[in-house]
């Protein structure tokens, strides 16, 4: 069955958008094919620089026959009926069938459609396609009225090796549908026609274009790493420069290039950084993994000794005034401590009421300290410090100039001015961990900056009251709460979060306190006393711990973990150590697995379902504290006994933080809650009776409650 | 090289015929000139780019349909100054502009063409349109297009121009920026820019090097921006020329092509102001919103304004024309 092909040929694309742009084109026009009746066999979309292509094979050459039938009124209905129905199916009665059902004669409308020739439909198609190709940034050119990635020069649309006919109206210009394309812009300018995808693909390819970008990372990739080879190095493998490299060439040649000695001795990440981000380099390393002189380039020309000696002349070039640069503010830096820099902090806004990068220095250098204590093996006197230099080199030219250096840079410096290495360490990886793959620190001077850091961040916008709002986090306290999270758990720390936030809201001056003040006066003014000052900490604390909750249960959920017993272990009250609180859920989750775990959930549910409907039907509350004199059968005097068991070890237990323990505990009371449901009557007549029997499912509640709250899981 | 001129400089500081620095200028004015471009003359205010010459910023928008222009625009960038010290950089140097409305549909082709013009052969190098949208919130402007690269080097900006001033341009305008100096580099050979050879004239006979112009100049005005120009001063004239722009804005007869003066001369007494390290990050969002406002209020005037006077104009035009 014939085939479609479809060219958009354009102006440079931006590489990022490519992938995606050839994946929407292909969706968008398999969908309509679908919807339009035509089915086909395959479809496959490529993308360069400058086309975005699609081929499809086996569209049949017309859309199939549809017949359609309607069943309208009665033969005999009322006039107005008939006429009705005729008017809506556009025929007249002869045109009618007459069909006699078991309900009566009716008519019937039966309509059928010839399916028209796919060309027609096709046309269609490929305009609608292009119009609907969503990008993540379009513009207008020329006076047009059409948007499109960048100005888009022809369209080229066959079937069945002959053009379609149409055209796509740009507004002011149309591009009539062609067979024609170009090839590489430089070395292959001429247009040529084409006959189908087989003949587009090999003329391409004659016109120094490769069309499937999966080719061109091919060839990249294994002529630089030959390159890479033949000069006894290594490749760096950057799969994210890979993609975007690819997409900035029809006719990938790798070239490579050498780095002038007198660069080398600048710092590696520099280097890389630069040749990277900038230049689209691709770095190569020694074979001891350190990095090597030389890069490869991805020149979009064919080989040519002259030209190819010229391209790598020029990228040296560029690249020595690229290098010179950083060189010199690596010269620069080196020249001053890094203490020298931190009274330049002071003008460095950090945020509005939260004053200067200085403030936050001098804020978190001090709970570093305090937190220290809480860090096995972490030295207070070196955790402040590394505090105190953790920002300076956001004053250096360098991080100015590559402000994803910084940190690292900052680590590079500490060492030059003699501070210890755990210091220096600390000062590159406090910002860490950036995200949920990030690595997390775990050097105890490291581990304390880091925390620091971010509880002062996350406590000072708390504070103000800049939260998060849905999409909105300008301030990416989720990713500092996350951080945090992960700082905790991933070193064990034992750490009581309540009390490092009210240390870390202590730090901050009296505008933010002024500021935390109005907002909490304002949120409670209603119901609290105006003259009663409000517990600030206290109130920011709360909130923060409810965050962090929040953000726990989103981190907990990618690995498994239920948020209905994260819940029910927080409900149990006054947890804020995360270990221990993840610990207590886990062995939570392991119980609620066996046998015992799920019917003595299930007997809990019903202890509280009837404790609930009589403390409404009474109107107060029945609590723990049953009478074991006043039990008459013998299922009651054994759960009361139980339950008292239960009460002793469980609370133990859990003190000792012997989780599994506790579980155990609490698994002793399934036979005998069973046996009291199945034997007892809780609603006795004896009204005593009835009340020591809810006291008794009160007690329930509350052993219970010794572990988590019961009530919130779910199932 | 594509006429069998070696590239190099020679060993007396000498560039191959035609590659000194103002014979690149002249190459790039003619080259665009027999294109159709009318050439003006730089504007004599201290601009950031040459994007803010009233003939890009202003005639962008309005009023007429077709507008051809190129011209040379120094540009001065106070916190680029280097006391004459880097080879690279600068806090004064030239832009080469062309303004193309509305844009033609073989914009590509054309500034290819004025590569090879200035000894850049496409075929002897690699040249790549690399994505580099463009973004101007000083002018609430922005544009889609690419850095032009030449063997890795940024060699053009290439701006399809979208909004000026906060208004739809349409037509749309494509806007071609050449940084001379760098691209002179380039072509000398050269990788120091104060041993550019200027005028082409033998170094031992008068001729001059970019150095001869321009060294002091760096160091004395590096000096100024970021030692000595006076705080109160310039806060002080900010506030004259943001009050005056408005002011003549506001007058009964609008004067949208004074008021655009001080709007420019605002934007540049911000950029010395942040030169002399006196703006917090937070407040530079504020002054940068500040100058932003007068350009959107002058683009807005000049709209309606200048759509007055050319019908004016176009009659006296054409009556002018019929006599002939």
């Amino acid at each position: 069955m014939p085939e479609l092909l479809i060219e958009l040929f354009s102006e440079e694309i931006p590489a990022r958008m490519q992938a995606r742009a050839a994946a929407d084109l292909k969706k968008l026009v398999s969908d309509k094919l679908a919807a339009s009746g035509l089915a086909f066999e395959r479809a496959e979309a490529f993308v360069t620089p400058r086309r975005l292509a699609l081929v499809v094979d086996g569209v049949p050459e017309k859309q199939p026959d549809v017949k359609d039938e309607r069943r309208g009124p009665k033969a005999d209905a009322p006039e107005k009926a008939i006429q009705g129905f005729l008017g809506s199916t556009g025929l007249t009665l002869e045109q009618c069938e007459q069909r006699e059902t078991p309900k009566g004669t009716f008519l019937f409308a039966v309509i059928e459609t010839t399916g028209r020739d796919a060309r027609a439909v096709l046309s269609e198609i490929v305009v609608e396609a292009i119009r609907e190709l969503p990008w993540p940034k379009s513009m207008r050119w020329a006076k047009n009225s059409f948007r499109w990635v960048r100005p888009l020069h022809h369209v080229l649309a066959l079937f069945d090796g002959k053009v379609l006919d149409g055209e796509m109206d740009l507004g002011d210009w149309k591009l009539p549908f062609t067979d024609t394309t170009r090839g590489h812009r430089f070395l292959a300018p001429e247009p040529f026609a084409v006959t189908g995808f087989k003949d587009y693909r090999a003329k391409l390819s004659n016109a120094y274009v490769v069309l499937d970008r999966e080719e061109r990372k091919r060839i990249i990739s294994n002529e630089a790493n030959q390159l890479a080879a033949t000069a006894r190095l290594t490749l760096k493998d950057d799969p994210g420069l890979l993609e975007e490299v690819c997409g900035l060439v029809e006719w990938p040649v790798p070239l490579i290039g050498t780095i002038d000695a007198e660069f080398m001795e600048v710092p590696p990440e520099v280097l890389v950084t630069s040749m990277r981000s900038h230049q689209k380099y691709f770095a190569l390393e020694n074979p001891d993994g350190t990095l090597a002189d030389r890069f490869v380039v991805v020149a979009n020309m064919a080989h040519d000794p002259k030209r190819d000696a010229n391209i790598i002349a020029g990228n040296e070039k560029v690249l020595r005034a690229r290098l010179s640069d950083a060189k010199f503010f690596w010269d620069q830096d080196k020249a001053r401590t890094l203490e020298s820099r931190i009274p330049a902090l002071d003008d460095v806004k950090f945020y509005d009421t939260l004053g200067t990068v200085a403030d936050k220095v001098e804020r978190v250098a001090k709970l570093a300290r305090e937190l220290a204590a809480f860090i096995p093996g972490c030295d207070a006197g070196r955790a402040e410090r590394a505090a105190r230099l953790a920002k300076a080199d956001l004053t250096t030219g360098m991080v100015g100039e590559f402000p994803e250096l910084q940190g690292l840079m900052g680590r590079y410096y500490a060492l030059n001015d003699g501070e210890a290495a755990e210091v220096a360490n600390a000062v590159a990886e406090h910002y860490s961990p950036l995200g949920p793959r990030d690595a997390c620190p775990s050097a105890p001077v490291s581990v304390a900056v880091a925390l620091a850091d971010k509880l002062d961040t996350l406590v000072g916008f708390f504070a103000i009251g800049e939260t998060p709002t849905g999409s909105k986090d300008p301030f990416a306290l989720r990713r500092a709460a996350l951080g945090v999270i992960r700082l905790v758990t991933e070193n064990d720390l034992r750490l009581p979060l309540d009390d490092a936030i009210k240390a870390a809201f202590d730090g901050f001056d009296s505008g933010v306190r002024k500021a935390a003040r109005s907002l909490i006066v304002a949120r409670f003014e209603k119901n609290e006393d105006p003259q009663a000052e409000p517990d600030l900490a206290f109130a920011v604390s709360k909130d923060l711990l409810e965050f962090f909750v929040d953000r726990l249960k989103v981190q907990q959920r990618e690995q498994g973990v239920r948020h209905d017993l994260i819940t029910a272990v927080i409900e149990r009250g006054g947890e804020d150590d995360l270990v221990r609180l993840l610990a207590l859920v886990a062995a939570l989750s392991a119980f609620l697995e066996t046998e015992d775990g799920a019917n003595l959930l299930a007997g809990f549910k019903r202890a509280s379902n009837i404790l609930r409907a009589e403390e409404k039907k009474a109107d107060t509350p029945f609590t723990d504290g049953f009478s074991a004199a006043e039990f008459v059968e013998p299922e009651e005097r054994a759960f009361g006994a139980a339950l008292e068991i239960a009460r002793e070890s469980a609370t133990s237990s859990v003190a000792q933080e012997n989780f599994s323990a506790a579980m155990t505990a609490l698994a002793g009371l399934r036979a005998p809650i069973d046996a009291f449901f199945e034997r007892v009557t809780v609603n006795a007549d004896d009204p005593d009776l009835r009340v020591n029997r809810l006291r008794l499912l009160a007690a329930v509640r509350s052993v219970m409650g010794e572990v988590a709250d019961f009530s919130r899981i779910e199932g | 090289m594509p006429d069998g001129h070696p590239r190099s400089t020679d060993g007396a500081g000498l560039a191959a015929p035609g590659r000194d620095f103002q014979s690149l200028i002249l190459t790039l004015q003619r080259y665009w000139a027999d294109k159709g471009c009318m050439v003006l003359q730089p504007y004599d205010l201290e601009v950031g780019a040459g994007t803010f010459h009233p003939a890009t910023t202003l005639r962008s928008l309005g009023p007429d349909e077709v507008w051809n222009t190129a011209y040379v625009q120094p540009s001065r960038r106070p916190t680029d100054g280097r006391y004459g010290e880097n080879p690279n950089r600068l806090q004064h140097y030239y832009q080469f502009q062309a303004l193309m409305k509305p844009s033609p549909v073989d914009s590509q082709e054309l500034y290819l063409g004025s590569l090879r013009a200035i000894g850049l052969d496409p075929m002897e190098h690699d040249i790549r349109f690399v994505e580099d949208d463009w973004e101007s919130p000083t002018l609430g402007a922005w544009g889609l297009g690419w850095e032009v690269w030449c063997d890795g080097m940024e060699v053009s900006q290439y701006t399809y121009f979208q909004q000026v001033g906060g208004i739809d341009c349409a037509p749309v305008s494509l806007e071609l920026t050449y940084g001379l100096e760098r691209l002179a580099m380039y072509i000398q050979d050269v990788d120091d820019v104060y041993f550019l050879d200027w005028d082409g004239v033998p170094k031992d006979r008068g001729g001059k090097f970019y150095g001869d112009v321009f060294k002091q100049s760096e160091l004395e005005f590096s000096t100024f921006n970021f030692e000595f120009a006076e705080t109160d001063t310039l806060l002080q004239h900010f506030k004259d020329a943001e009050r005056e722009c408005m002011a003549l804005l506001d007058a009964a007869k609008p004067m949208p092509l004074p008021a655009y003066d001080k709007c420019m001369k605002a934007s540049h007494l911000f950029n010395l102001l942040d030169a002399r390290g006196v703006i917090s990050v937070t407040e530079r969002q504020a002054y940068i919103g500040r100058v932003r406002t007068l350009a959107k209020a002058c683009c807005e005037k000049w709209v309606e304004a200048s759509a007055a006077w050319k019908a004016d104009w176009d009659k006296t035009r054409q009556e002018r024309l019929d006599n002939a």
